[in-house]
């Protein structure tokens, strides 16, 4: 089932096109993710679905509600975690917890919110003694504390140390098994592959494409690589397999693009022929590459 | 666990801001000082060390100095310092770290917390101006303000003035920095035209006229006429309603959440 739908969104601020037409929809259980570069309209494409901004053009329901119109009831089902939002210094994590279970007609019980996003030993602590990973939770309890059905988080991991991004991935992981659909905004493509079920990329306004993180790297050319190092001589052999598609040397380095198949047949080959290939290693292409190939420039500038 | 009507909740919510906002009132010192004790300890230490302040002044119509017009002043300026420099600085942080904004996506809205900050300053104004006329009364003998409900209403609508004015302020400023500097050159002017440094008996007419137009002017004279168990002049609180809510009105306006 779906519970977004947004068909040919559009939002200009002043004359300036934040996003040109956008239209996506989110089934329920998902992690559905945003991506793209800053600047692209990611942002403004959720604060539209989030009610916080009204589009100029183009239709939105949330959980069958119009977020403009049924602004009341959409705030009760929606959680958001905002960019650049914090909360006063000496507020303690329980205190914002509990002033914010107090806005919803059925909270969560943020006691055990509060254990499960492990911040139950920071009870008592205020805001400002948090570390950046332990506000991105707190923040992340508030946008669950009003038992949401859908939750949208934006840039949630940005500015986190790699220890703190990993657990913060495992605690979104944690949200979608309460069966919460989640719109996740990132400009990080090793977060969006990890995660995401589905990914819409965005690009100067536009939907580049939606597919899952597999299918978005199957669309690129040569998603396999195979690298080595070996003598000049097997350039010919490895031409001659139909399995490789293309063969680039740079002094000593070999690296073939082909198909799934690639590497038992190179294997094969070279052995018959007494070539040693060294520091062999297969990659496989990522969601980088594929939004590179998508868009013609890289996910972070 | 069941809904609660609509109009229940709100009532939840608004005490839960109330209760969070005077938390974090009392564990910030600095603020509770200068609204609280600072009057207090200035009225005090002046009325005490001045010792002509503690004797019947001629230029003051035969009034002791600490009988209305110093006490009226230290109320003055408890009230100002809460509605030129803690509510304009507060609601600038709130808006600039996006406390604001992050409310506007909940079923609360960042109103409620604008109110809740109000009520509190109320509150720590109405405890100041208590204090002040307590311990006044018992060391230095002020008098109790004799015409109680006219005292009330003149206290009433010159808080609402001033703080219209802070909200102003608040609405106008670009940052929490600019938001205490604003305050400040707002305050300082407003403060001598109330007479706290020159009492009014004492101003040129003109000057004396032109006080009389301000919120402060205005709102020291009523304090000090009810104080001494007279009725506040009409143009006063005239004056005072007018700034409440041309002030009020543009703070509704000017005002941005982001």
């Amino acid at each position: 089932m779906e519970i977004i739908e947004i068909t040919k969104l559009r939002k200009l601020y002043g004359k300036q096109v934040a996003v040109d037409d956008v239209s996506f929809a989110v089934e329920e259980g998902e992690i559905f993710g945003v991506v793209g570069r800053n600047g692209a309209g990611k942002t403004t494409t959720v604060e539209c679905v989030s009610g916080l901004r009204t589009p100029d053009g183009g239709t939105i329901t949330v959980t069958g509600l119009d977020p403009r119109r049924d602004r009341a009831e959409l705030r009760q089902r929606v959680g958001v975690q905002l960019q650049d939002c914090s909360l006063p210094d000496k507020l303690k994590v329980w205190e914002a917890l509990d002033l914010y279970a107090s806005f919803y007609e059925r909270p969560a019980d943020w006691k055990a919110l509060l254990d499960e996003v492990g911040l139950g030993p920071k009870r008592d602590t205020a805001f400002a003694k948090l570390s950046g990973g332990q506000r991105q939770r707190l923040s992340i309890a508030l946008a669950l504390v009003g038992a949401p059905r859908v939750a949208i988080l934006d840039e949630l991991t940005t500015g986190l140390d790699p220890q703190a991004r990993r657990e913060t991935w495992d605690l979104i992981e944690l949200v979608k098994a309460r069966g919460v659909t989640i719109i996740l905004v990132t400009h990080f493509m090793e977060e969006a592959e990890r995660l995401c079920d589905r990914i819409a990329v965005i690009d100067g306004g536009r939907v580049a494409a939606v597919d899952t993180p597999e299918g978005l790297i199957a669309q690129v050319d040569g998603a396999q690589r195979l690298s080595f190092r070996g003598p000049p001589e097997a350039d010919r052999i490895l031409r001659s397999i139909t399995e490789v598609a293309g063969v680039t040397r740079d002094g000593d380095h070999l690296t073939l693009t082909g198909s799934d198949d690639m590497l038992l047949a190179v294997t094969t080959a070279l052995a018959a022929n007494q070539i040693v290939p060294t520091g062999l290693r297969m990659e496989r292409a990522t969601l980088d590459d594929a939004f590179l190939a998508l868009t013609g420039h890289a996910a972070t500038s | 666990m069941t809904a609660l009507p609509v109009k229940a909740r709100r009532a939840t919510g608004l005490r839960k801001f109330v209760l969070t906002e005077t938390k974090l009132y009392l564990r910030e010192p600095i603020t509770a000082f200068f609204t609280l004790i600072l009057p207090l300890g200035l009225l005090l230490i002046l009325g005490i060390a001045i010792p002509g302040f503690r004797d019947p002044d001629p230029s003051l119509g035969g009034e002791r100095v600490v009988d209305t017009q110093l006490p009226a002043m230290m109320i003055l300026l408890s009230v100002i310092t809460s509605a030129f420099n803690v509510i304009p600085t507060v609601l600038a942080v709130y808006r600039e770290r996006g406390v604001l904004r992050r409310l506007s996506i909940t079923p609360a809205s960042p109103g409620m917390l604008l109110a809740a900050q109000l009520l509190l300053n109320l509150a720590t104004t109405v405890v100041g101006a208590f204090l002040t006329i307590f311990f006044g009364h018992l060391v230095l003998g002020t008098r109790v303000p004799a015409q109680l409900p006219w005292f009330v209403m003149a206290y009433v609508v010159g808080v609402c003035a001033l703080f219209a004015i802070g909200l102003s302020v608040a609405a106008v400023v670009p940052n929490s920095r600019a938001a205490g500097g604003v305050g400040a050159i707002v305050m300082f002017p407003l403060l001598f035209l109330a007479g706290m440094w020159l009492p009014r008996e004492l101003m040129p007419e003109v000057l004396r006229r032109i006080s009389d137009f301000t919120p402060t002017g205005a709102f020291g004279q009523a304090l000090r006429d009810t104080w001494a168990g007279g009725s506040p002049q009409m143009l006063h609180l005239a004056v005072l309603v007018a700034w409440a809510l041309g002030a009020g009105l543009f703070a509704a306006r000017a005002f941005r959440w982001e």
